[in-house]
């Protein structure tokens, strides 16, 4: 009751300009709703954050002490442990998880902002230039968006073997570039953001189709492109069956197919275990910070995915 | 001439951004080299990346291996439909399929009825405190499928839980609920993904459609059954269609909980059973199976959009 009592300016002129009949019954009824909804909010609340606190809270545990204390909360020692762990972490194994590590970010982000240039480019030419088989060529694209991943890696695993590609960079590097639903999205932004008139201007100028696009278009779209970027980064950062089906070598791995491999041998070498639990959590760090921070271009995104 | 004029104008009226001054055959012409540069780069990548290995796919499914004698040298001819003959008889695909349909009939419409009720509520003048529940609940959704399964199979096992009184009592990785277990994994990960797509639909209806009923005092309740919800069902159907589609290739979560428990076996989904087929291997019958998934799952999604927009027509 007390914890409603700042309402939001909009409410309280709700309430000014309810009948005096009315507001009897109104805010009460309200109260019951709000807290109601604070009820259901707050208890989801704990079952979505719960599990990655208990990663954290794992990853500052020994293998010794994981089954001694509360599992939900830290010890005496968690600090030194934590600290401890990241170092074994980061030195088992010649230091095989910092490489993974590092093949993940080379993957995301490079084929990722190279596929969204890309898609770019694709998708502006398709909302801003009319040319025979246009929409031909998009409905193939937009095929390509319900064509999900894990069907394709087979049959490229296959193609790859041919050219005596398989178990290099490459294998999973080329194939992580393309992303038609990049070119979908392009094309409804550029067709929504950037004004016909500019590229005339830009005509009129003497500027030529490219660099109008790079110099103008570009930054006409630019938070429309981090959207787009943001969905290639995680569904490269999130695929493990292309990289399992197509790399051997550990050197190679990103980190999700790194820590299933050490995963499946937790039984043989039993420090494994606290090793995947603390490599769990550090390798979900950055993306959690990336995705909160850019939080709004995720809903702006969606909201164009959704409605068109 | 008339021919092409009608058929420019009529093009142009679908088009998003009419434009009157020049008709489009002539300036595609003009621009054609540009055009060029600007399609083919990803043009050229999504024929390599995406049509040929699914032409690939087919063409290997039409072929079978044949051997001269028992010890001789495996070659590979034209099989015409053997493959799909031994797809239409392998039990194990079947109920395979049958297994993730099960699957998805409970945790899509669970995780689609969450997602929309989170959404309604962040978007109601009820709660406060809207944007930490807004990146509370799409954390999870930075967990890589791997990891989330990873984690939750440690939180499910009996000896390693933190909730071990429960665990170790229900065995959530038994044979009977263990595909519970794995739709729960899939439901944390990807309800805040969709909160945030029907969310962001909700916030593009302009609020003077709903003014008026508050107003009139209409409850919250009332207001969201009446005219939130109809105009965000092209958002709920298009989620509706990628979480289909993500049943039926189920494969990450299953797979990575077969190291914490024997009750999964290697053909448990689809996915895995094609995975296990090609690891034979037997590429030809593994790309046959992927053919007939990968036909189904299309079937599926344009059948529900058509069932779905043939309702909202009505």
């Amino acid at each position: 009751m007390t914890l409603d009592a700042p309402t939001r300016p909009a409410q309280s002129f709700d309430d000014a300009t309810t009948p005096a009949s009315k507001r009897g019954r109104g805010p009460r009824e309200s109260v019951m709703s709000r807290s109601a909804a604070m009820i259901i909010m707050g208890a989801f609340t704990l079952y979505f954050l719960i599990p990655i606190f208990w990663l954290f809270v794992s990853s500052t545990k020994t293998l010794d002490n994981f089954n001694s204390g509360p599992a939900l909360w830290f010890s005496a020692t968690s600090v030194q442990d934590f600290a401890g762990n990241i170092a074994q972490l980061f030195t088992y194994n010649d230091g095989i998880f910092p490489r993974w590590m590092l093949n993940s970010i080379v993957y995301a982000t490079v084929a990722g902002g190279l596929g969204t240039i890309l898609s770019a480019m694709c998708g502006y030419a398709l909302a801003k230039y009319r040319f025979r088989g246009r929409e031909a060529l998009f409905n193939v694209f937009l095929g390509g968006v319900l064509v999900p991943a894990t069907a394709l890696a087979l049959p490229l695993f296959l193609i790859f073997s041919e050219v005596k590609l398989t178990d290099t960079f490459w294998a999973v590097f080329l194939p992580s570039i393309v992303s038609p639903f990049g070119v979908y999205l392009s094309r409804i932004y550029a067709a929504s953001s950037v004004p016909d008139e500019i590229i005339e201007a830009a005509r009129i100028d003497g500027s030529s189709e490219l660099r109008t696009f790079f110099t103008v278009a570009v930054r006409l779209m630019s938070p429309a492109l981090v959207t787009v970027f943001l969905f290639q980064f995680v569904a490269i950062w999130n695929n493990f069956f292309l990289p399992l089906v197509m790399l051997r070598s550990q050197e190679l791995f990103p980190v999700t197919l790194g820590l299933y491999t050490w995963n499946s041998n937790v039984s043989q070498y039993p420090e494994l275990r606290t090793l995947v639990l603390v490599g769990a959590f550090v390798s979900i760090i950055p993306l959690l910070v990336a995705f909160l921070s850019l939080q709004r271009f995720w809903r702006s995104g969606l909201g164009a995915g959704g409605l068109k | 001439m008339t021919v092409t004029t009608a058929r420019t104008r009529g093009r142009r009226a679908a088009d998003e951004s009419p434009r009157p001054e020049a008709p489009g055959r002539r300036r595609g012409f003009r621009y054609r080299g540009a055009i060029a540069i600007f399609v083919l780069p990803f043009g050229v990548l999504f024929a390599a990346f995406y049509l040929t290995p699914i032409l690939y796919a087919v063409w290997q499914s039409l072929q079978k291996i044949e051997r001269e004698g028992t010890f001789g040298a495996p070659t590979q001819v034209f099989g015409g439909l053997a493959q799909y003959a031994l797809v239409f008889q392998a039990s194990e695909f079947w109920s395979s399929i049958l297994r993730v349909l099960l699957f998805g009939v409970v945790q899509v419409p669970v995780m689609l009825f969450l997602a929309l009720l989170f959404a309604l509520l962040l978007d109601s003048p009820l709660l406060r405190g809207k944007r930490f529940f807004r990146l509370a609940f799409f954390a999870p959704y930075a967990v890589p499928g791997v990891i989330a399964a990873i984690m939750w199979g440690y939180l499910y096992s009996p000896s390693l839980s933190p909730f071990s009184a429960v665990t170790s009592s229900v065995g959530l990785l038994d044979g009977g609920t263990v595909l519970w277990a794995i739709a729960n994994v899939v439901t944390w990960v990807f309800v805040g993904y969709n909160m945030l797509i029907i969310y962001s639909s909700l916030l593009a209806i302009p609020t003077e459609i709903y003014e008026a009923a508050r107003l009139d005092g209409a409850s919250q309740w009332r207001i969201a059954v009446a005219i939130k919800i109809p105009l965000v069902i092209p958002a709920i159907v298009l989620t509706a269609v990628f979480s289909v589609i993500g049943t039926l290739q189920l494969l990450t979560e299953p797979l990575v909980f077969r190291q914490f428990t024997s009750t999964i076996s290697s053909t448990f989904t689809p996915n895995m059973l094609v995975y296990s087929t090609s690891s034979v291997p037997n590429f030809n019958l593994a790309a046959a199976f992927s053919v007939v998934l990968a036909v189904a799952t299309f079937i599926l999604s344009i059948g529900f959009l058509r069932l779905t927009q043939r309702k909202a027509d009505q």
